[in-house]
């Protein structure tokens, strides 16, 4: 479970998330979604701790960290409850696809060597990557380097996994390989926390959607409510002209 | 002028040879303690570690600022007059002291910037997944940093091979030591320093070999 209290992050003066509260339980879906720059890609970030909050507090599992109070082992703890799949894949430019998904697993749980690599390899066959076992990023298609991100943030055995935008920096003929993939997650409960502008990916995937504008949550519900009979107004304008460009 | 004695030439190539390996012994071990330090020094300037960093900065603007041979004189001379202990201090010591220092301050510079060059998108990536600092340095940032520095820190490598020379100053027998030994017996000025120029010049060009294929092998992560 996963639950924030009144998280804020301030850049400055710029106030970014302004007093999140939410609760996600065991194997929910959550999509959000909202206009660029109101925080979503901030809020998956201060989860992981790539971003410090300013303020408030943070639940993951049975780890409840004050934001303001939080010391290095609890930045630790939380990152190791939550794994990350990024906008740009950001995959480990040295490493195979292979040792990519086994680093965690021997660097920050110590595994023994062949258990970790067996973990790994279970984890490539499951994203159908088995035969990139070897193949550095550099050498793999957009999608093929997401699907390697994902297996990355599987391996952790997180609380949560939090995806940011996994799909928009790939070609439009490898979305489908990634979003089918995020949606074999979802049909095994994985807990995920989605930013994305795929609407039919939410409308189809999501327990529940959340709609943030100007760093709070305005409005939220199942995907039939928030996309058929959204109650604010500013909901409707932002679906109104996201789904002009991008229909469910 | 006469012509070149080549025979003489000739019969001094194993002659000094028999000091080349002292001069690559100064190198290689002032090259390892140099990456060493330099490596600490990168370090610290990166993640600004307080006191550390501002030690560092003047340690190498110092060794940055300041001849190497005045250094070396500084070590060899200079300490032992200070500190009595230190008259333990021989020519070999001190050259290996000075080379590493020099260097080192050199090296961090480079080490520095190809670090500071590794994508944020690498160290978030390290951070997300639960690394320490000093995990997400050894095991993502520093391997792909050295690929970046390689090039530059081969070629500080086969300048402090060659700065090795200045150990004679120091009464250090090695390759340009025993040139001048030589020489001097011999008043074959000229034939003895261009025998040991060219020893210098082949060990330098097969440490360029090893540069190449190092850096093929470097590469290979990241050619498609």
């Amino acid at each position: 479970m996963i639950k924030l209290e009144s998280l804020s992050k301030h850049f400055g003066k710029t106030v970014v998330l302004n007093g999140i509260d939410l609760t996600i339980e065991k194997g929910e879906i959550v999509v959000i979604i909202g206009p660029s720059g109101t925080g979503k890609s901030t809020l998956l970030r201060c989860i992981n701790f790539l971003e410090q909050p300013t303020a408030g507090t943070m639940t993951v599992g049975d780890l409840t960290v004050d934001v303001k109070k939080a010391s290095r082992a609890d930045i630790l703890s939380m990152r190791r409850r939550t794994a990350f799949v990024f906008q740009n894949y950001a995959l480990f430019a040295n490493k195979t696809a292979l040792q990519n998904i086994a680093e965690r697993l021997l660097v920050v749980d110590n595994w023994p060597k062949e258990k970790a690599y067996q973990r790994a390899r279970e984890i490539l066959d499951q994203i159908g990557l088995g035969e990139k076992a070897d193949a550095y990023p550099a050498s793999m298609s957009g999608g093929q380097q997401q699907r390697v991100g994902i297996g990355r943030a599987m391996a952790a055995g997180a609380e949560v996994i939090l995806f940011d935008e996994p799909t928009s920096s790939l070609d439009p003929e490898w979305v489908e390989e990634v979003l089918g993939l995020m949606k074999q997650l979802a049909s095994e409960r994985q807990t995920m926390m989605v930013v994305t502008h795929e609407m039919s990916f939410a409308r189809d995937v999501a327990d529940r959607v959340i709609f943030i504008d100007g760093g709070r949550i305005v409005e939220q519900g199942p995907p039939s409510e928030i996309f058929y009979n959204p109650q604010d107004p500013r909901t409707k304008d932002f679906l109104k002209k996201i789904l002009a460009t991008n229909p469910v | 002028m006469d012509v070149l004695n080549v025979e003489y030439m000739l019969g001094l190539v194993p002659v000094l040879l028999r000091y080349l390996p002292l001069t690559l012994q100064l190198a290689g071990i002032g090259m390892v303690l140099a990456l060493i330090l330099a490596c600490l020094f990168a370090v610290v300037r990166v993640l600004r570690i307080p006191v550390l960093n501002q030690l560092t900065i003047v340690f190498i603007s110092f060794f940055r600022g300041t001849p190497l041979l005045v250094q070396l004189f500084l070590f060899y001379y200079g300490l032992p007059q200070l500190v009595s202990a230190l008259t333990v201090i021989d020519g070999i010591t001190a050259t290996i002291m000075g080379l590493t220092m020099h260097f080192s301050a050199y090296m961090a510079e480079s080490i520095r910037a190809a670090i500071v060059g590794v994508d944020r998108s690498q160290t978030e990536a390290a951070l997300s997944i639960g690394m320490t600092n000093g995990q997400m340095m050894r095991r993502i940032v520093l391997p792909q940093a050295t690929r970046v520095a390689l090039p530059t820190l081969m070629n500080y490598f086969i300048d402090m091979i060659k700065a090795t020379s200045l150990a004679f100053t120091l009464g250090v027998t090695e390759l340009m030591g025993a040139t001048q030994k030589e020489a001097a017996g011999s008043f074959l000025y000229f034939e003895a320093f261009i025998v040991a120029a060219i020893i210098y010049w082949i060990v330098v060009e097969l440490l360029s070999k090893l540069q190449h294929y190092l850096e093929i092998r470097l590469n290979k992560a990241y050619s498609r």
